[in-house]
Formats: structure tokens, sequence, C-alpha cells
């Protein structure tokens, strides 16, 4: 059915609604002043008030109005359009009408939430309606315009929530795009040991997705690279990836290792960074026994291969002074490629999923704990380290000097819930702090000590995890710990003192004890800001990635096609970033599957008759969808390229371009409405 | 001409028109609303797709229409939606402001902020700031303005009429006498 366009001559039918929202609009504004107040406007044919006009009975009432006053215009005075002008303009539709001769007035957001005064509220409300009364007459039937999408997808970052985001859609058949910046996918969960509640330890249940990851046929893996630049939009992202140089030909390594086995140091004698520096590792080396990809990488930083230090640009320049055992070992293969540079790749997308994930809390940030001063402080990632069987120490929780600890303190909330650093609950160290205190315990039979500001254990599993690890008999202490400084009492052994104030016995505590964990909590990506910009995203004023909505688009964002996953738009554990990883694949996959994307009409043109040819809006365009007409010394406007800013509009000194939706003259008539006068 | 009452009655507050962008300004307005930020009543806000939009007869018609003052929100430098709009508006914005005091209007009266998405407490603190700025200024009253040059210019033709009509016949170019066009409708 086609919808229906009132004529050039038809008498503007306009069908006004205001919405109660329940009580959220219908206390602070006088829904029924406000209605009999439009009534008395200008092109008004009906004004109502409902309790809820999103429900169904409320789109109902538009559309038999629409049908039975022969209305041709609808107002409806509610929420902010950014959430319900989709469903209003719906209705819109449904009753025939051109979905564009719908206008939403936001008197929930911009009014009644915000103002605290009922009868300044309700004159604020009729100020609003009239505006829109005044606005809609000057409203034209548009179209939607559809646009294909590109089904391929790119997901940035490789940890847990970039690994299933990309086997959802892989596996649903999409071609997919995963970047990560380390030299292996795994992130953060790689690293730990357990995972609770379930204590199912972490790499085996990631290990085969991290390896379903690298052989899928759909996937192309590109680890050790970065996102450079992000063009277009929705449906066409043209994206520039840059792949570091790791001096290994990828698709010749086999992972066999030899060349790590043969490099001239013969021990390992550079700090590890999968392990936190907790480990050695050669030049050449892999990143830890499971990396996927399975290959191996140079760091120019140490190889002998490599003059020392960084050339300006961040290139490294070869020495060629090393005997390269590396490569004689590698031999036939010939994988070692001394002089290989920075790759760049474009490719075009149509959706993107963010999973750039999270930084621990540096507790150097904090440094009464003590952590980087007393080598028997550590953070709890390290801990997780310690603990795990393919860690530096092979599962043997010791101490720097080789001793396994007696007594151990941890700490909970480290650089959250504070004001001096983060504000926000990490929602996790709770939860990992007991796990920790369980597996300290199991290992070394050691007297553990929590000391917990509160202990938030929700979820499914959380709390029956927290009776069983306090029933295992470890102290939980309430109270924030206030200082860590050396035992005087002790020797030589590195022994810390953990004092806290016990707030439920209201006692000052001063424990020993030979290793302090310390639950750092999460922070935003020290990238994220740059990020943020290069994909065009906002971010909260923490630093995480802003949902579009927080309750109804949690895995959307401001951009469309682009979604969240993990731990990028906030702190969350491995069950919530899955989950989110899946909703974004499948939001992704919605876009994809329709085929095309719907573009909202706002676009610009140009009024050729009235176009004097004064260039003056050409330069101003940043998506260069302005030309000249050179013959006809007019300037024409692509549509296909316009995003509807309507910059040029502004700038236009005749008048002569008209952006659909945002046209002069509704925007003058919303002005004259807003300030005519409202009734005391 | 008769001035507006530079004292504001007690009855009197400010009205503000504000244009906030779709990205960014306008949905830190919905944030503030979300989070339940109360501020003044004072500010009645129109959403454009980007501050770019801003056109800056949309600033001197509101005033003209009896706007106190005009707020335009954008978002924060090198974060604009479509790339640069932002930028657009502070060109104007500038401009804008010199042309304002040529009119005799305080610069206070028109104020351009970079709210982003997230600054829902901002949108709160410029709005509470904008209405005590401009409630301290008191009334604009272009309308009224018009209104007494209207009237002076009736005035004016009057006064000539009847010069002319004492004077006993045409004065000068031996034209019709003309009615007066009001300076605005």
């Amino acid at each position: 059915m086609k919808p229906i366009v009132p004529k050039k001559h038809e008498p503007v039918r306009i069908g006004y609604y205001i919405c109660h929202c329940g009580t959220n609009i219908a206390a602070m504004v006088d829904v029924e002043a406000v209605a009999k107040y439009v009534a008395t406007l200008p092109n008004v044919a009906v004004s109502r008030h409902y309790k809820y006009m999103c429900s169904d009975p409320g789109q109902e009432l538009i559309q038999q109005d629409i049908r039975e006053h022969r209305l041709n215009r609808i107002v409806v005075e509610a929420c902010s359009p950014l959430l319900h002008e989709h469903t209003f303009r719906k209705a819109t539709e449904a009753a025939g009408l051109n979905p564009f001769y719908c206008q939403m007035v936001n008197t929930r957001e911009h009014n009644s939430w915000v103002h605290t005064d009922r009868a300044e509220a309700t004159r604020k409300a009729m100020a609003l309606a009239h505006a829109a009364i005044e606005r809609v007459p000057h409203h034209k039937s548009l179209e939607v315009k559809k646009v294909p999408i590109n089904p391929d997808v790119l997901i940035v970052g490789g940890g847990i929530a970039g690994i299933h985001a990309a086997l959802t859609l892989a596996n649903a058949g999409k071609m997919v795009y995963l970047v990560e910046r380390e030299p292996t996918i795994g992130g953060h969960m790689a690293k730990f040991d357990k995972t609770y509640p379930t204590l199912d330890c972490a790499m085996c249940v990631l290990s085969p997705k991290m390896a379903a990851v690298g052989s899928h046929p759909n996937i192309h893996l590109w680890t050790y690279s970065e996102v450079a630049k992000v063009d277009g939009y929705v449906g066409n992202f043209q994206v520039t990836v840059r792949r570091k140089p790791r001096y290994i030909v990828e698709d010749l390594c086999t992972g066999c290792q030899e060349c790590v086995a043969a490099c001239v140091f013969k021990e390992p004698k550079f700090p590890d960074e999968f392990n936190l520096g907790l480990g050695k590792r050669k030049p050449v080396f892999l990143p830890f026994a499971q990396a996927i990809p399975p290959i191996v990488m140079i760091d120019p930083e140490v190889c002998l291969n490599f003059k020392r230090g960084k050339n300006p640009d961040g290139t490294h320049t070869v020495s060629d002074k090393c005997k390269k055992t590396c490569v004689q070992a590698c031999g036939d293969r010939k994988a070692i490629d001394f002089k290989q540079t920075e790759e760049t790749k474009n490719i075009t997308v149509g959706t993107i999923v963010m999973a750039t994930g999270f930084k621990i809390f540096d507790a150097r940030r904090t440094p009464f704990f003590g952590y980087g001063i007393y080598p028997n402080v550590y953070n709890a990632l390290e801990v997780e380290r310690l603990i795990n069987a393919s860690g530096p120490t092979e599962g043997e929780i010791v101490l720097r000097n080789g001793q396994r600890p007696k007594k151990v303190a941890i700490v909970h909330c480290v650089g959250s819930r504070d004001e001096n650093t983060n504000r926000w609950c990490s929602r996790v160290c709770c939860l990992y702090s007991l796990k920790l205190a369980h597996l300290i315990k199991e290992h070394t039979d050691a007297e553990v000590y929590n000391f917990y500001i509160d202990m938030r254990t929700p979820g499914k599993g959380m709390e029956e995890f927290y009776n069983r690890v306090a029933e295992e008999g470890m102290h939980l202490i309430r109270g924030k710990v206030a200082d860590v400084y050396p035992d005087p009492n002790d020797g030589a052994t590195g022994r810390v003192v953990v004092q806290a104030e016990d707030t439920l016995t209201n006692k000052i505590l001063k424990i020993p004890v030979d290793m302090v964990v310390l639950s750092v909590g999460l922070e935003p990506h020290p990238e994220a800001d740059n990020l943020r910009r290069l994909f065009n995203l906002s971010c909260s004023s923490e630093g995480w990635f802003l949902e579009r909505h927080v309750k109804l688009a949690p895995v959307s964002t401001f951009t469309d096609g682009i979604f969240l996953a993990g731990c990028c738009q906030g702190p969350k554990d491995i069950p919530d970033s899955v989950a989110q990883a899946g909703a974004a694949a499948a939001e992704a996959m919605a876009l994809i599957d329709k085929g095309h994307i719907e573009q909202e009409p706002n676009t610009a043109y140009i009024l050729a008759d009235e176009c004097s040819g004064c260039k003056s809006c050409i330069p101003l365009c940043p998506y260069s969808a302005i030309s000249f007409d050179e013959s006809r010394q007019k300037a024409i406007i692509n549509e296909a390229l316009c995003k509807g800013c309507g910059t040029c509009v502004a700038a236009c000194p005749s008048g002569s371009i008209v952006q659909n939706l945002f046209e002069d003259d509704e925007i003058f008539s919303e002005i004259e409405g807003l300030l005519a006068p409202v009734p005391a | 001409m008769t001035e507006p009452s530079k004292t504001p009655t007690t009855s009197w507050t400010p009205r503000i028109v504000a244009f906030f962008c779709n990205w960014c300004t306008y949905t830190a307005a919905d944030l503030a609303g979300v989070s339940r930020m109360k501020h003044a009543s004072n500010v009645r806000i129109i959403r454009l797709m980007c501050s770019g939009r801003v056109d800056p007869q949309f600033v001197l018609d509101a005033l003209a229409k009896g706007a106190d003052g005009v707020l335009i929100g954008g978002c924060h430098p090198n974060d604009c939606h479509y790339a640069e709009g932002n930028y657009k508006c502070l060109r104007r914005y500038e401009l804008l402001q010199r042309m304002l005091a040529d009119m005799g209007i305080e610069s206070d009266r028109l104020r351009l902020e970079w709210i982003s998405a997230a600054e829902g407490e901002k949108v709160k603190r410029v709005i509470n700031e904008m209405v005590e700025t401009v409630t301290r200024l008191g009334p604009l009253g272009i309308p009224q303005k018009f209104d007494a040059w209207d009237r002076e210019m009736e005035d004016f033709a009057e006064r000539i009429a009847a010069r002319e009509a004492a004077a006993g016949g045409h004065a000068g170019h031996g034209t019709e006498p003309q009615t007066m066009e009001p300076a605005h409708v």
C-alpha cells in the first residue's frame, strides 16, 4: 500500500497526543491542561492525553484517529525521539500516512524528569507542543533510502568477547576480520588460572575457542595489528589496518620453535610480557604455549640482529651482527624475515564489533599498598600467573625468594570505589579474590586474610561460591587496608605488615604476612580515547564506551553499525562478556541479514533555480558531497554521499539549500511556537 | 522610544531557546533527564542533527521573537559526528557575537558549549548558569522594541503628514503622501 500523501490544497489536520508515561510525565505536567490548550491551536483536529502512548492501544489510538478524523499530521509529546520516534513513525505509517508527517516532542527527558515546579513544567510542555504544532504543517512526504550492506564484519580485539563474537558470526557464514593488537588472541582470560564460580580452568574452556578462531575458514585473523583509519558508515565502512612486523612470515612458520631453541641467547633473558615480567623469554619467542596463531615473533628491541633503539619513524634497522642461528634452524622453511616491514591492509565491512577490553588498575597509583616498593606485594593478575601451571613458576606459589608464603593477605577494591582513583566497583574483584583465596589455600595451605569493603557476590551461583569458599576457613575482615609496611620484627624475608581497621569489631589490626595480593580494579583501556575518535564513538565520563541505551540498546552505540562487547563497555565478568558478545554478533547479523540499511532521509538538496553559484557550500562539506556544475553554474549535492549534517544549509547565502526533516521553515516555525505566549 | 523595563518584575523569568546537536548535546540532555538532574525550566530545546546546522538567522529569529538568550550545544572539538560541523558553528558564533555587540545585545545572551553525550551534569550546569546570567541581564524584549519602533515610525509619518497639511499641499517632490510600512511585521 502506498502511503497517503496529503494534497497541497488539503487542509492540515493535526492529531496531538500527550503521554502520561504512567506518572513519569503526568506527575510533573498537567497533561489534561496541555491537551486542552493544544486543542485551541490552529490546525489541531484532535488533542488527547493517554496513559501509555507507546503501548499497542496507544498506537492504535493514533491509527484510528488518522482514519476517522482524516489526520495528516501527528504530534506525540512523550519521551525522547531517540527512544520512540521509530515507534510512532511506524504507527503513523501503519495507518497509511507517510511516517515523516509525525513529530515527537520530548517532554519526559527534557521536562518532567528534570523540573520540580509543576506549573512551570506544564507551561514548558505547552510551549514545546506549540512548537511542534507550528512545525508539522511544513513537513513533507519523504522516503527512506535503502542502501545495500556489506556482509563482512570487523571485530576489534581478540579477548574472550571478540573471540565469541567472531565465532558466532563466522559460524553463521559471515566473513569476519578479527584484529588484535597483541601477537596472540586470548586477552586477559588466557592469563587466568581458574574461573569462578565453577573453578574450571580458564584455558581449558578458552583454548578450543582460540583454536577454532585460528582455523576457521570464515575468519581472517590479524594479530599484532591495529586499526589505523575508519571511514564510511554503517553498511560500508572502509577500514585501514596496520600489520606490525613480527619478522616472521606467518604463512611459513609452523610454530616448531626450533629457532627459539637455536637462538644465540642460550637462556631466556628478557621479561616475558605474557607473564607480566615474572618469567623470562628470548628475543625470538612464542607469546605463550597455546598462542593463536601458534607462530613465533622476534623482538627487535633485544634481538642482536637489529641495531639498538628505534628509528624516529618507529621502525628498526637490521644490523646483521648476529650469527643468525635461528635462520639456520628454520632452514628451508625460510620463515624468518629480518627485512619485514609494516603492512597496510584496506578492507570494507558493513558492521563493526568493538571488543577492546580493559586495563587493570596500576597499583602504583595507591602507594600505601606498597606495590612496586615491596617485592612481596603482587597484583592479582601476577598471582594468576603464579598459580597457573603454565606460568613462570609452573603453578608453584612462591615468593620472589623462592619460599612458599605461610600467610597471605588479599586486599579487595584496590583502586576501585575510591574518590581518589576510580569511583566504580570493578564487579569482579570480590569474586576473583575469593577464588584466589581458595587457590592459594589449596596450593600452599597458607593462612589467607581477605580485607573487603563490602562483599558483593551477585549473579548465578556466586553467593553459593562465596559460602563455599568462606566455609573453607579463611579470615574475612571487613575493613579497608590503610597501610602496608615492612615488618619491623623481620630479618630479611621481606615480610610486611598489613594494617586495617576491622569495622565489625572496631579494632585496628596489624597482621604480618609473607605475601600481599592486591585485587586491582578494571579501568578503560588506555587506547580507548583514541579508539573512540577513530570509530566516532562516545565514552562515559569514566572512559568506557557508551552504549546507545543502558537498558534497551546495551550493545549498540550512537554510531549505527558499531556494536560493543565485553569490558570496553564497562567492567564485567566472563559470562557477561560472552553474553554481550553474542548479543553484539546477533545485532550485527540482524543488520547484515536484512540486506540493506534504511537511512534517515535527512539529506540536503539544492533548489537549482535559486542557487547563485557562489560555491560557498562546496568547501564546507566534510564528505565532498557537493560538486559544481560548470555548464549551469549551479552547485549539486550527491544524495548518496550526503550524511545530513546541514552545515551547508546554514551557510547558503541565498537560502537555496534545503535539508529534509530540518528545513528552514520547520525550524523557524518551531522557534515561533516555542516563544508564543502560553496561558499562565 | 520607550525602553522596555530593565528591572525584571518578580514574575518575569527568561526564556531561552537552545539548539542542540543530535549526537552529543541532545543526548546529554536526555542523559540529564534519565539521571533526574534537576535544573531550571527556562530552556527550550530544538534538536538539529549538527551544531553546524545552526543558521545565525535561527539565533536572530529567536531573539526577535522574544527569546532572552540562545544556547547552542555541540560535540567537543574533534568529536563531531560529521567531522567538523562544530568548527563551522564556532566560526559563525564568533561572527555572530560581533554582530550582536553592534546591535547592543550583551554577549552573554548567546552561549556556545561543547557537551558530549556523557556530560548530563554539564547540561544541568550550563543551563543553570545561563538562566542565572540572563536573569541578571533582564528581559531583552526585542518584540517590544519592534513595537516601539513601529509606533515611532507611525508617529513620524503622522507628523510629516500634519506638517504637509499645515503647509497647504504637497511639499517637496510632488508625490502622493505614502503610508509608512511598519519596520517589523
